[in-house]
């Protein structure tokens, strides 16, 4: 099987900034694949040279088999791109505006209808696009990039502005999309939404991939330590400390909590003594892996 | 059902429809913009009623005389001119000549006129010395006339005089044309600068690189909405200028108006589209372009017709495209020439557009930054 997207030791400078600093990855058809990092990261040049919107100064690029740059008539019908929530035409409705997009890939007024199904925006279907929320907005903006029926669909920080509720929605949306068989690459900031959605993720940091794998396969080889907390008061502090050997036992009144690299015995404990009001059990996150691969917080 | 299948990629087929679909967006959201619909139909209508109503009677400014007891000199001649001389003087009648000399002294009237026997007094006033001197031979005129009449031989010598254009040429003909212009710069030069930087800030023009749509297409399907908009322009101005209260009289070949507005809007979008590639933000694209349009107005011949203008605004109004597209319309519309009369201007109107697109590409960025 050959690869949907390969890119190899993709560089590109602007000055004496290295916004891509040799970049390898291949995604494979049919995955959900995520580009992960902070602001500034060089995320959004990697995708914009994968689109064919810059050309790199050194490096591969692979879409479908064909170089995206220079601008490539061929590929643009077969990729589909959302740039951004107001990428729109002034004062169209949401519906001319996917039938704007339609026309423009040849595409039949009645699948842009379709679409507004799709997206669960046929009630607005007659609102101009000023006037939508943050969150129909990029659902509309998600369904133009979609109407042609993309084999390749990107995606630039699609729930950047958006409200907790709002995103939700959105990774319903993206996980149908996902499930009908698009490849899709999306960049993102948030670390939650690269777990949730994502089957791989390159993490980036300065221009350079740090790390590529499934979110939970990274976050397991980290052998992080696990935080297992119940209510206070639960156990006396002796006891508590009988349940594992090395983990550290804290309770600060309201939780008592243990940190530990071995989760089972202290929950088999816990259970015999039907101590597990109130249980919370918290693994490590993509944060954490971050956090060691660059020694430093996350901050988005 | 069966559909049929899409145009392929790049065939003649598929940019039609991309020329199509885009026109229809550019034309919905321009019929849409309350402000955009205003400004390039509505604004200019309005300076053109005004304008049109301010200039409709100022063709011959009338002279305003106050008949002191009985002028039969005045009299007869008012009685024998059919008429003529009562486009140039309006009479009125005061017995008392302290408070006709009175009403001179503070302009309210021109003259005041006394028969004394054989000699006709006229007093009025220096303050305005044009008025005085069209009070002066207007007399003049009127006393030789009556002493020709009274030695009974037939005049030895006539005058006859004749305006050099159309005897129909009022200001109305020279303001339509004006303004239409202007109108049509500013349409085009907005439109083209707005499309443009709006369509950057909000990356619209970077989806569109992304989609199968050729530059071509967006820059055509610009044009024709522009062009269509460039034109409704000129029949809304003719429709209303040749109304009887304005009374614009069409030339024979008015027509020909129509291919140059399309040149005009042509070299006018070329201004906005440099205007666009250079300006950032779309309150700098405004400023810009109001910076070019609104003096190329003044010194082009849009509100200020050449003809009066001073000679230094002829001179500049040579290298100013508006020039071309206020004076070539004026020829064809209002001046009575030929078809051929527009061909020059349409070509140094075509010539500006592509000088300008050539720049406009060179500076042209498809992102911020």
């Amino acid at each position: 099987m050959t690869a949907a997207i390969s890119v190899r030791d993709l560089r590109k400078s602007y000055g004496s900034l290295r916004a891509v600093d040799g970049v390898t990855f291949e995604v494979e058809p049919g995955e959900f694949f995520g580009i992960l990092g902070p602001n500034g990261a060089g995320k959004t040049t990697t995708l914009e040279i994968i689109e064919g919107l810059r050309e790199p100064d050194s490096g591969e690029v692979s879409v479908l088999g064909m170089s995206p740059w220079p601008r490539n008539p061929a590929l643009l019908p077969r990729i589909g791109v959302q740039l951004q929530a107001s990428s729109f035409f002034e004062r169209l409705t949401a519906r001319e505006q996917l039938r704007t997009f339609a026309d423009l890939y040849g595409v039949p007024a009645r699948r842009a209808d379709e679409m507004l199904d799709v997206v669960g925006m046929a009630d607005v279907a007659g609102t101009r696009t000023e006037k939508l929320s943050g969150g129909q907005a990029q659902r509309l903006s998600i369904a133009c990039a979609l109407v042609h029926r993309p084999e390749v669909l990107f995606l630039d920080e699609p729930t950047g502005a958006l409200d907790p509720q709002a995103r939700r929605n959105l990774w319903d949306l993206l996980r149908g999309i996902a499930g009908e068989g698009h490849t899709v690459v999306l960049t993102t900031h948030h670390m939650d939404e690269a777990e949730t959605l994502c089957q791989q993720v390159a993490i980036m940091d300065h221009g350079k991939v740090l790390q590529t794998g499934p979110p939970a396969a990274l976050v397991r080889e980290l052998a992080h330590p696990v935080k297992i907390s119940v209510e206070s008061g639960l156990l006396g502090p002796e006891e508590a400390r009988t349940l594992a050997d090395g983990a550290v036992v804290a309770d600060d009144g309201v939780s008592l909590t243990f940190t530990t690299t071995e989760p089972a015995p202290v929950l088999a404990g816990l259970a015999n003594r039907d101590a597990l009001k109130g249980l919370q059990v918290t693994g490590a996150t993509l944060e954490d892996v971050f956090l060691s691969l660059t020694g430093r917080e996350y901050r988005a | 059902m069966t559909t049929p299948p899409p145009p392929a990629p790049g065939s003649r087929a598929a940019r039609w429809q991309a020329f199509r679909s885009l026109s229809r967006a550019m034309f919905r959201g321009f019929a849409r913009d309350r402000a955009a619909m205003f400004f390039s139909i509505l604004f200019p209508v309005m300076f053109l009623l005004l304008f049109g109503s301010i200039y409709k009677s100022s063709s011959t400014p009338k002279i305003s005389v106050v008949e002191v007891g009985r002028v039969s000199v005045l009299d007869q001649a008012r009685a024998g001119s059919h008429g003529q001389l009562d486009q140039v003087l309006s009479v009125t009648h005061s017995s008392s000549l302290a408070s006709a000399l009175n009403e001179v002294r503070q302009g309210n009237v021109d003259a005041a006129v006394q028969q004394q026997d054989g000699t006709l007094v006229v007093r009025y006033s220096v303050a305005n010395p044009t008025t005085a001197g069209v009070v002066n031979s207007v007399f003049s005129g009127i006393v030789q006339a009556a002493n020709q009449a009274a030695s009974r031989r037939p005049p030895a010598f006539q005058l006859s005089s004749r305006q050099v254009e159309d005897k129909s040429l009022k200001p109305i003909q020279y303001l339509t044309p004006g303004l239409l212009g202007w109108a049509i710069a500013s349409g085009g030069a907005f439109a083209a600068a707005i499309t443009l930087v709006s369509w950057r800030q909000n990356k619209l023009l970077r989806r569109l690189r992304l989609a199968p749509v050729g530059t071509g297409s967006v820059v055509t399907a610009r044009i024709a909405v522009s062009v269509a908009v460039g034109i409704v322009q000129m029949f809304v101005f003719i429709a209303i200028a040749i109304t009887p209260y304005f009374g614009l009289k069409l030339t024979a070949y008015w027509w020909m108006a129509i291919p140059i507005v399309i040149c005009g809007t042509l070299a006018f979008l070329s201004i906005g589209l440099l205007v666009g590639a250079i300006a950032k933000t779309q309150q700098a694209a405004t400023a810009l372009a109001n910076l070019i349009i609104l003096p190329m107005a003044f010194l082009g011949g849009a509100f200020i017709p050449l003809t009066f203008a001073p000679q230094w605004i002829q001179d500049v109004s040579y290298a100013l495209p508006l020039r071309y597209l206020v004076v070539g319309m004026q020829d064809v519309m209002a001046r009575g020439d030929g078809p051929a009369a527009a061909l020059p201007a349409m070509g140094i109107l075509l010539g500006f557009a592509a000088v300008l697109t050539l720049i406009s590409v060179r500076v042209f960025r498809w992102d911020e930054i």
